[in-house]
């Protein structure tokens, strides 16, 4: 069987992963099915029933100005997964480039993007956010650089690693000796043998930068309502935690289940890529 | 130890703290609008801003206001609030103690379940048990902190009205402070439970596999001295250093539980900073985290090479 085949069977094999993709995909179908399967406008009031309990009519409640907390959950995800998905990608991009450069290139630049990755690293990823944030200001576009930014770092670590050791095998002597450019020495060669690891750590750290994403708007700086985001959502029902609990119970368990799913599939790859890490 | 190892690592904290304020006073000074406009508002005249930048040192050279701001840290001396005009260190330490009194006994509990979690879940592989603790774990680590906060004062402080909603408590009455600090630690202390017990099992897990475990077992020795007397010292080694790094995911952790419990604290005090564009206290809440998170680094090396014989003979 091919190493490909061997790692399916290894991945099918692995309940938790199998679970966790099912539920990401179910996630991944109602972002793209939102305006369809939603029942109501996200936006749309319906004074009448301020703050009305689940029932037939609002499934999942209605919150302080009417709207049904169900549709916005629903609306919330596409949020959710385009940031998450676009900061890891930024950070993917960026930080590869650094950490390959560095690696590839050695001496003071080495010194220069690696020293400074150690002390960005320094920082706990949600101070680090919560200044940028500030800086950059609220609104989806800033939070996908926000988080993409806080990602880089992680990155460039992980893609200096793997370049330190490839960079001398004989492949790439050969290349260089016959007179292959710098630009076609990493694309061409280098980037496609790191490529797979960094693949594995950017769907682990999807569930991360979506929890990212929930935690700057629940702290006013991500997402700004009255745009639905799960965050933003939990933040407002705290004010009405005791007569109207659904209004942060929905959209904490939507934001649950999602970040779960992603780590589930997380997981389950590391067991795939590494037997030996299996837990 | 040697004493040299231990004067080597903390002399190599002072270029990265450096390295850290540096960051810091860059971070602050991009910040939108600038402190004068934040004192005076959006609309104030040209001139009155100048006026306020000469009087906050701000016209001078951005090397020179470098300068001050590290020889103000080396004196505890953080500058005065833009808000209310107060020195920020007395301000800073009189917060501080709430977030290390929350941050400490998150550690506490996620060190108290998590190791014996943990080993009991490796020691038992695939069992019920073992399932469940994994779920457990794993939900414990992608649940948003301020989600569990919720729900805790949902269950506690609502429906069965044993702990107060929000608030700190005071720090010098023992009952009024523990029944403050109950939840929102509860609430970290979970999340690190999580860390912890995936940490231990996959540790422990590993060292089962190794060939002086197998010796020990192919010698006859019983599995409880197999376990206790050999495996579990070498197994811990690897998770006192993750108790580091999960150390600094709470202090961030805690910004949110701050927020969620109306608590002060150094989150706390961030959050209100960035919100009224206090840039002299943001400034001062980012040094102190920075200190924070090298200081936890440098004690989780020192406290490796305690425990670990290989790295205290170097």
């Amino acid at each position: 069987m091919s190493e490909k085949g061997r790692l399916w069977r290894t991945f099918k094999k692995n309940k938790t992963a199998l679970i966790g993709s099912i539920v990401a995909i179910l996630i991944i179908i109602a972002a793209c099915l939102a305006p369809v399967i939603s029942p109501y406008d996200p936006f749309e009031q319906d004074v009448a029933n301020r703050l009305g309990p689940p029932s037939r009519l609002h499934f999942l409640g209605s919150d302080d100005f009417g709207r049904d907390v169900l549709s916005r959950v629903i609306w919330s995800i596409r949020i959710s997964l385009t940031v998450g998905l676009f900061s890891v990608i930024i950070g993917l991009f960026i930080g590869t480039m650094m950490g390959v450069v560095a690696g590839y290139k050695g001496g003071i630049v080495e010194i220069v993007i690696m020293r400074t990755v150690d002390v960005l690293l320094c920082f706990p990823t949600l101070i680090t956010g919560i200044m940028v944030a500030a800086i950059l200001g609220t609104g989806q576009v800033n939070l996908i650089i926000t988080i993409g930014i806080i990602f880089t770092p992680r990155f460039a670590r992980l893609a200096y690693g793997p370049t330190l050791g490839i960079k001398e095998v004989e492949y790439l002597n050969a290349a260089r000796v016959i007179g292959a450019s710098h630009l076609r020495m990493i694309g061409r060669h280098l980037l496609p043998n790191i490529f797979g690891d960094l693949l594995v750590a950017a769907t682990l750290w999807m569930g991360a930068a979506i929890l990212m994403e929930a935690s700057l708007s629940f702290l006013g700086l991500g997402v700004s309502p009255p745009n639905p985001t799960w965050g933003n959502m939990i933040k407002s029902g705290m004010d009405n935690l005791s007569n109207a609990p659904w209004l942060s119970l929905y959209p904490g368990l939507a934001t649950l289940i999602t970040v779960l799913s992603f780590n589930m599939i997380g997981d389950g790859l590391r067991d795939v890529i590494d037997p030996k890490l299996r837990i | 130890m040697r004493i040299q190892y231990i004067i080597r690592r903390i002399l190599i904290s002072v270029p990265i703290l450096l390295a850290v304020y540096t960051i810091v006073f860059f971070l602050v000074r991009s910040m939108p609008g600038g402190p004068a406009v934040a004192v005076l508002g959006d609309y104030a005249s040209k001139e009155a801003v100048e006026a306020l930048e000469a009087q906050m040192g701000l016209d001078l050279p951005l090397w020179v206001q470098y300068v001050r701001f590290l020889w103000g840290l080396l004196r505890w001396d953080l500058g005065r609030s833009l808000i209310n005009g107060f020195p920020v260190a007395p301000q800073i330490a009189e917060v501080l103690p709430y977030t290390l009194e929350l941050t400490i006994s998150a550690i506490i509990f996620g060190v108290i379940f998590g190791i014996p979690l943990g080993i009991f879940t490796a020691l038992r592989r695939n069992s019920l048990l073992d399932y469940l603790a994994r779920t457990f774990s794993l939900g414990g680590i992608s649940m948003p902190e301020f989600f569990i906060g919720i729900l805790l004062i949902m269950i506690f402080s609502i429906k069965l009205d044993l702990f107060p909603v929000m608030g700190g408590g005071n720090l010098y009455d023992l009952h009024d402070n523990l029944s403050h600090l109950f939840l929102p630690a509860l609430t970290l202390g979970l999340m690190m439970t999580g860390y912890v017990t995936r940490t231990t099992r996959s540790s422990v897990l590993n060292v089962l596999r190794d060939d002086y475990v197998r010796t020990a077992r192919a010698k006859g020795l019983r599995e409880r001295v197999v376990i206790y007397g050999h495996a579990l010292g070498n197994a811990l080694i690897p998770v006192v250093s993750f108790i580091g790094v999960y150390a600094i995911l709470l202090i961030a952790g805690s910004v949110l539980v701050e927020v969620v419990f109306s608590r002060p604290g150094l989150g706390k005090m961030m959050i209100g900073a960035i919100k009224q564009r206090d840039y002299m206290t943001l400034q001062s809440v980012m040094v102190v985290y920075g200190s924070m998170v090298v200081v936890i680094n440098l004690l989780t090396d020192l406290s490796y090479g305690l425990i670990d014989p290989r790295i205290r003979c170097k």
